[in-house]
Formats: C-alpha cells, structure tokens, sequence
C-alpha cells in the first residue's frame, strides 16, 4: 500500500489532484458528454443512414455556403483587426498620459457585447441616421448608402467589437517585449524600420498568431449582429444561422448538430493553421536576458 | 517624413473608430430620449417615457433580477470549482496534465454556437433547460475554464516556498488553502469572479439557447425585442438597450478597480505546452 | 539553556529524547537520473551538519526529501526506531529555514512566528509566550507588528529562522539561508545562527555551496557531487584530507594538474618533477591528478616561472603564473609581483595531494 502510493506520488499522482476533479465533471458532463450526445444527434437523422445529415449539409447549396460565407465575414474582419491593431499599439506601447483612459474606453464595445453595438449601428448607420446624413450634408453622397442589413452592416460590428479585443492583447505582448532590446539595435546602428521589422516584429509574432486565433473565434461564432444587423437569409447566413434554424426552427435535431459540429470543426482547422505556421516561429522569452 | 505620416493615419484611424463607437452609443442614447425622430439630425423633443413603458411592457425588472441572479451563481459556482483546478494546474505535472488543460481551453475556443446547440438539447432531455438553472448551467462550461486560465498567473505568482514553509509548520492541505492561499489569491479571485460577471451578462448565444420565457437575461430579452421591432417602438427598445449600457458601464468601472483593461479580454496562457 | 540540555519539552513535536537521526540509502530519482543516490548519514542530537556542494549537486534535493517536501525514490529515514519518511512533511515535526525565506506576505512578524503553534492548536497564552520568547531571541520586538515587506532582508532572515525554531523542531533544515544577502550581513547571521544553534542546541543540517560557510559553521560536512556523497568529516579532515579530486577542487585546491605516476608519491608531467602525497593506492605508470592549494605554493628555489596575471587582495597578490613546459599554477603571496617578472617556485610535498583517476567520475 505505502510501496504504491509512494511509486504514485513519484509520478506525480497523488490526493491533491482530487482538487481538479470538480472542474473536470463539470466540463465533462456540460462540455464533453454533450459534445458526444450532439456527434449522436448528428449520425441518427431521420432518413439517410449514419452519414445523412452530413450528406444533407453538404449537399444542400443553402447550407453548404454558408462555411464560405462565414469565412467571408469573419477572416477578413479578424485579419483587419490584429493588422490595424500593430502599428496602433506599437506607436502606443509606452507611457503617455490618457493612456489608462483610451485602453479603459476601448474596453467599453468589448463589455457591450455583439446586440448593443447591433442596435446602435442601425441607428448611427441606417438611412436616417448621423452618418448618412453627414454625408449627404456635405454632399459626398446624393441619396442614402446602404449600410446596414447587409455584408458590411456585420462587418463593421465585428470590428467595434473585434478591435479593441485585439488590440489591448497586440499591446499586451508589446509591453512584455523588453525595450532594451530595440535600443541595442539602435545602438548597433539599426534604424526605426528595421528595428521594428528585424527585432520587433519577430517577436511579436507569435503573439499575433496568438491574437489572430482569439480575435477569429469571436468573429467566426458571429450570431446575433448577424441576424440583426446582416441579411440573415442571403449574404450574412452565417454557419451559425443554419444550425440554430435547423435546430430551434424545424426541429431537425440531427441536421442541427451536424452543422454545429461542422462549424466547430471548420474554426479548429483555422486555428490548427494559424498554431502550426506559429509553431514555424520563435517562441520563447521576450527579455533580454536574466530577468 | 514618414513617422509624420504615420502619425496623422494612425490617429485619423484611432479619431474615426471612436467617433463610430460615440456614434453607436450615442444614438442609441439620444433615441431613447427622444419623442419622435425622423429626418433630423436631433429628436423633436425629450422625454422619458419610454423608459417607463420599457419597464412595463419588458418586464425590465424581473429580468434584470434574472440577470443578477444568473451571474452571482455562475460567479460562485465557478470560482469555486475553478480556483482549486487552477491550483493544481499551475503547481504540478502529472500525466495527462497537458490533455486536461487541452480540454479546459476547449470551451473558449469553441464557438459558444457549436456546443450551445448539443449542449441545449442534453438541458432539455433532463429538464434544466427553459429554467434558471438551465442558463446557470449552461453559463458554466466557458466561465469554469474561464476562472482556471485567469487564477493562473495568479497562482503562479505565489512562491510555492511559502506553502512548504507553512507545511514545515505543520499546517495541512485544507489549511494551507484558507489560511494562505485565500487570503493571497483575494484580488485573483475578485478579478476572476468580476471578469465573469462581465463576460455573463453580455454572453447572448447560450443564454438564447437554453433560456425560457422566466429565465432571459437582459442581453436575450434584448435581442427578442429587437428582433420584434416593428411590434413595439424603437425608441423603446432603445430604452432598453440604455439600461443595459448603464449596467455595463457600472460593471465595467468596477471591473477596473480590480483588473487592468487587457485582463478584461482575455487571458489565455501564452504556452500551453509548458 | 545551555549546549547539550534537550532542546524539545515532552509533547511537542520534537518528541521526548532521542539520540539519532538515521538517513538509509535514501534515494532520489527524477526521470531516469538520479539526483540524490543511496545517501546514508546519521545525524547525532545537537549536530550541525553543513550539505555542501556546487549547484545540482543534489543537497536540496537531499534536504526536502528529509523534510518530506519530495516523496524518496528509495530508502528511509528514522528518529531512532520511529519511521519517518511515510510521514508527510506536516507531522515531521521539523523546521525549516527557506533560501528565499518564504515568509508569509500577509501576517505580520507574529503572525508569521504565530503560525505553526496554531496550527497546533496550542491555547492562546502558550502561543503569544512562545512566540514573544522566540521574537525576542532573534532580537526583532521592536519589529513585531510589521509585515514581510517591510522588513530588510537580514530582519526577514530573522522572522524566518524565529518562525522554524519556535516549535523546538527535533530538527530544523536550513537551504542555503544567507545566500540573498550581502556579504558583510552574511558574516553577521552565520555568527548568529551559530549562536542560536549552541544556545539552543538545536540539530541542524545546513545546505549551502559556500566552502568557507560550510567549514566555519558546522560540526560535520556532507560533501555531494552529482548526487553521490564524496565525503563526511570534520571540517578540518575535509579541508585538508579531501577525499579526491572533486572534492580537493570544491575546497579551494585550485591547482589540480595531470600527471603520472612514476613511484608511489613521485609524478612527472609537461617537464615537472614533483613529490606529493598519496590519496588512495597510486602505482607506478598511473594517470593521477595532482592538487595544491595557490597558499601552499611559495616563492622560493625550485621551479622557474614567469608571472603571468596579478591580482591585488589586500595583504596579499594572487598570481598567475606558467612554468616552460606551459603548465599554469595559481599562488599566493605577501611579495609584491607584476605580469612579466621572472622567479621559481617550490611546492609543499605534505600539502602536494595526489589523487588516482577513477573511471567512473571522469
């Protein structure tokens, strides 16, 4: 008994370990089993075999484009992000006063989440609304532009929401960068583009890659800003869309599952890219040496 | 010449993004406030009544009682859970630790769609789903991860010195939590149970799908009005919305006296693989 | 109290008298290397025992498996016939002393010193008696409300070895406690730990990298390399008899050159010729290695040399200096000495070590 436990606890193993088990059922029971149960859903359709709601999906133009039409929305919008966010950052990483307030007022389309910012697009970018009227005013345009309900109504929502998400994680791996580092380029003679270019920039990669996966989850699982603000049956029937119609509107469990599962798989195959060209890159400490 | 440049684009940039974001904030404001708004650039008048025919018509105030109720449990429940597997996550190595941290960074990346779905369905099948309960659930799967990866640095930043040393004194596991760690994890924990709070009222997808109708966060009730716009009056709904921008903001500034505005958004270990 | 009287009342958790602390081949594996192998040492009551070795010699290895803050690979520990190493750290009944002193940030000084009476769960008064006695002893009263931070390092050194002591441990373990201070501070605690360990006569194993601490402080050395004891001695027989090359490097012999044996205690190399001491059987035609003290190379007739780097060290130079066959030696002493100057050289033959080369430590 003492033999065992003591060959455990060289391993490793021993009772603290029970303070994961909590955490573990939850996940389990709430993440993992209903994760299987929808994977069962989704291989039991009503007619078709196994495989037939898949078939289904894929089958059906409606529903297969959707994978297309997400990605359409969401990598261009996560790419817009993470680049606009560089140069931003990198002029903002060090000390200047207001810097609390700016990075306190970009949190605020973070905390108002996807329907907020959906409701004021409508009013600020709708026909009637301060933009096009502004516009208009200053007769840049003769008649209202179409803003909203439609591709771009989406798009913008993704960056107010998107942008000082990635923002304030480019400029979190900018400070973690050690100055000095740049100042040894200077002072071996290297100027401000290629300090940024040679120094900088390597080794921030990774963390953009990092920003890059974070910023496109949120984009991808675009819902509600989808419907409210998009076109939710032609140009912005995003992924999401076609599994919660298929679920909660006709009631097809199976085909609602299989399309869930399908979009879960489609964003990990993205992130899989992005982490293996990241891998590709040096990882390793931002510092200049010893502590 | 060129920094000069940069400068005047960067700015242009940072200029128009917030004028976009005083935009979107601000009309819903002013359309809340005002009495009829069409083709101008201000309302014809001001009035506050339809916040009033919110409350009433929206039942605002059992659903911000949901709201509250929603997040105080998912808080608790997960800052319970999650600091003790936080804990032994950043301490120890013992197999399989990689995979279950794998599997507690799943839920955040997963789109909340794809596991809100399934997720409903099992909460049907046993009857949590349409309740408090079902939402409180459902709310758990990211917040648990959630309180893990955030407690981390935390934890991290501990000397595990200081716990031999209170071993050495002979104080046990259970009193080595309360007696040394709680009392230095508090601001962790605070930031930690904060951050999900936050990230609770505004998280609409999992909400939306096990909600029923005595059971809908502000967020989802929301977007039900919204989606019925047509039914009731905009300016109303706008109402709405202003109520929840209100409770945001009074989150947010809390939120900031524990927490710096990156930890708001996402705190998700540089290497997994360490 | 004076040296010798128990250092622990009946009933705390140092237990009535005891006479011995027995380490049994105690054995640390990580992986498949072993960081500490076969450790066998017993520790008589009111020892000081200095662990001493250079980083990742394995003695903090050896120490937390004897406070129970790592699980042994192999082997067992007893306080005479009582079986300590199934004991988890907590009811050992040791104390230990940590090298960053691991103070508790959120207790104050008694809070700090407080803690482990209470977890004993010792009545009130006893625990603000004890722990006012053991502040005192460390001559901290005037500090006793203050938190960790606001302390200087030597003060927090203080708290810490209050803390470790105030229980009256069977044994309280020490790694490497006065390696974050400055220099003139640490000769300022090795004197008051060595105070404090005569007054209160407590059984003390050390673990430090510092030869000279190791020396001046304890009763008995243990001298590890790569997780195998070298040597156990007086400090005297460490110094001045190590046991072989590894250990003679580690105390100070910073001349150990190759050479081969052409008698029993005759070498010759890169054209020397010396005469030294045997450690160990060393026969004719033997690769050895030949150790000497920079103080135990004079000035003098004997070999020729040419001064190659000087170092002022107050009273004395160190220098050094290469013969013709381009062999380097290392020297001290009192003349004054400069790069380029021609003398010779004599080697102390008691003081001339030679050591045969064991295969397996090469």
């Amino acid at each position: 008994m003492v033999a065992l436990r003591h060959r455990l606890a060289d391993r490793g193993i021993d009772r603290q370990l029970l303070l994961l088990v909590p955490a573990t059922v939850f996940v389990a029971a709430l993440f993992i089993y209903p994760f299987c149960y929808g994977l069962g859903l989704s291989l039991q359709p009503a007619q078709g075999g196994p495989l037939g709601a898949y078939r289904e999906f894929f089958a059906d133009a409606y529903q297969r484009d959707t994978i297309m039409t997400t990605l359409r929305i969401a990598l261009p919008a996560a790419l817009l992000n993470v680049l606009a966010s560089v140069p931003i950052a990198y002029r903002m990483r060090g000390r200047f006063r207001g810097k609390r307030l700016l990075t306190t007022v970009l949190v605020v389309p973070i905390t108002l989440g996807t329907v907020l910012t959906a409701e004021g697009l409508l009013n600020f970018l709708g026909p009637a609304g301060w933009v096009n009227r502004a516009l208009t005013g200053i007769g840049f345009i003769d008649s209202p532009v179409t803003l909203v309900h439609n591709y771009w109504g989406v798009f913008l929502s993704l960056v107010i929401t998107g942008f000082p998400f990635a923002f304030l994680l480019v400029l979190s791996y900018l400070s973690g960068i050690d100055p000095s580092l740049e100042k040894a380029g200077a002072t071996l003679g290297a100027g401000w583009a290629q300090r940024f270019f040679r120094i900088t920039l390597p080794l921030l990669a990774p963390g953009l890659a990092t920003t890059f996966c974070l910023t496109f989850v949120l984009a991808f699982s675009v819902f509600p800003s989808a419907i409210l603000v998009g076109d939710p049956s032609g140009t912005t029937r995003v992924i999401s869309i076609a599994a919660y119609e298929a679920a909660y509107v006709r009631y097809d469990y199976a085909g609602g599952s299989a399309a869930a599962l399908i979009m879960g798989l489609v964003e990990l195959i993205v992130i899989a890219v992005v982490l293996g060209l990241r891998s590709l890159l040096y990882t390793g400490t931002t510092s200049g040496g010893k502590g | 010449m060129r920094l000069r440049i940069g400068t005047w684009f960067m700015w242009t940039a940072v200029i128009i993004f917030f004028i976009g974001l005083a935009g979107v904030v601000g009309s819903v404001v002013v359309n809340s406030l005002g009495t009829r708004w069409f083709d101008t650039w201000l309302p014809e008048g001001w009035t506050t009544d339809w916040y009033g025919q919110a409350w009433d018509e929206f039942t605002l105030l059992p659903v911000l009682g949901v709201t509250l109720a929603v997040c105080l449990l998912v808080a608790v429940i997960s800052v319970l859970v999650g600091v003790p597997a936080s804990y032994v996550l950043a301490r120890r190595s013992f197999p399989g630790r990689r995979a279950l941290y794998l599997l507690f960074l799943l839920p955040i990346l997963m789109p909340p769609m794809t596991y809100g779905i399934p997720l409903a369905t099992v909460l049907y099948k046993y009857g949590f789903a349409g309740h408090l309960s079902g939402v409180v659930l459902a709310n758990l799967v990211p917040s648990i991860p959630f309180v893990i990866l955030t407690m981390t640095p935390f934890i991290e930043q501990i000397d595990p010195a200081v716990e031999r040393a209170a071993r050495m004194c002979g104080a046990r596991t259970r009193q080595i939590f309360v007696r040394i760690l709680a009392p230095l994890l508090v601001p962790g924990i605070l930031a930690a149970s904060i951050l999900v709070v936050v990230r609770t009222v505004g998280m609409f997808e999992l909400t939306f799908l096990t909600a029923g109708p005595d059971s809908q966060t502000l967020v989802v009730a929301l977007f039900y009005s919204m989606s019925a716009a047509g039914i009731r009056a905009q300016q109303s709904v706008d109402a709405m919305a202003v109520v929840y921008t209100g409770m945001m903001l009074v989150l947010l500034v809390v939120a900031l006296r524990f927490v710096n505005p990156t930890q708001l958004v996402a705190r998700v270990k540089e290497d997994v693989d360490d | 109290m004076t040296q010798g009287q128990p250092a622990a009342r009946p009933g705390t958790a140092g237990g009535a008298a005891w006479r011995q602390l027995r380490l049994e081949q105690v054995t640390r594996r990580f992986g498949s290397s072993d960081a500490l192998a076969d450790l066998d040492l017993t520790i008589e009551r009111g020892e000081f025992i200095a662990l001493l070795g250079p980083s990742g010699c394995g003695k903090s290895t050896a120490l937390n498996c004897l406070a129970g803050l790592l699980p042994l690979s192999r082997g067992s520990i007893w306080r005479d016939d009582t079986r300590l190493d199934t004991l988890p750290a907590e009811r050992r009944g040791f104390g230990m002393v940590f090298q960053n002193y691991a103070l508790f940030p959120h207790m104050s000084v008694r809070g700090n010193v407080a803690f482990g009476l209470k977890m004993q769960r010792r009545p009130r008064a006893e625990v603000a008696r004890r722990t006012d006695e053991a502040i005192r002893l460390v001559r901290l009263e005037e500090h006793a409300g203050k938190l960790p931070g606001q302390l200087s390092g030597g003060q927090q050194q203080r708290v810490a070895i209050a803390r470790a002591v105030v229980l009256e441990p069977s044994l309280v373990l020490m790694d490497e406690p006065l390696s974050n201070l400055d220099a003139m501070l640490r000769l300022e605690m090795r004197t008051e730990i060595r105070r404090l360990h005569q007054s209160l006569g407590l059984t003390t194993v050390y673990v430090t990298h510092d030869q000279e601490e190791a020396l001046s402080m304890s009763d008995r050395l243990v001298v590890l390399r790569n997780g195998r004891v070298q040597q156990i001695g007086t400090p005297e027989q460490v110094h001045t008899q190590p046991a072989n090359r590894h250990v003679a490097g580690f105390m100070g012999y910073r001349n150990i050159l190759p050479m081969r044996a052409v008698a029993g205690n005759v070498v010759e190399g890169d054209g020397l010729r010396l005469t030294g001491t045997a450690v160990g059987t060393v026969s004719s035609g033997d690769s050895v290695e030949v150790a000497i003290r920079p103080e135990d190379v004079h000035l003098g007739h004997g070999i020729p040399v040419t001064v190659g780097v000087v170092e002022y060290q107050g009273r004395e130079v160190a220098a050094e200096v290469h013969t013709a066959g381009g062999v380097r030696l290392h020297l001290r002493t009192g003349k004054g000495l400069r790069p380029g100057d021609q003398a010779e050289v004599a080697l102390d033959p008691d003081r001339l070590l030679i050591f045969p080369i064991v295969p397996e430590d090469a």
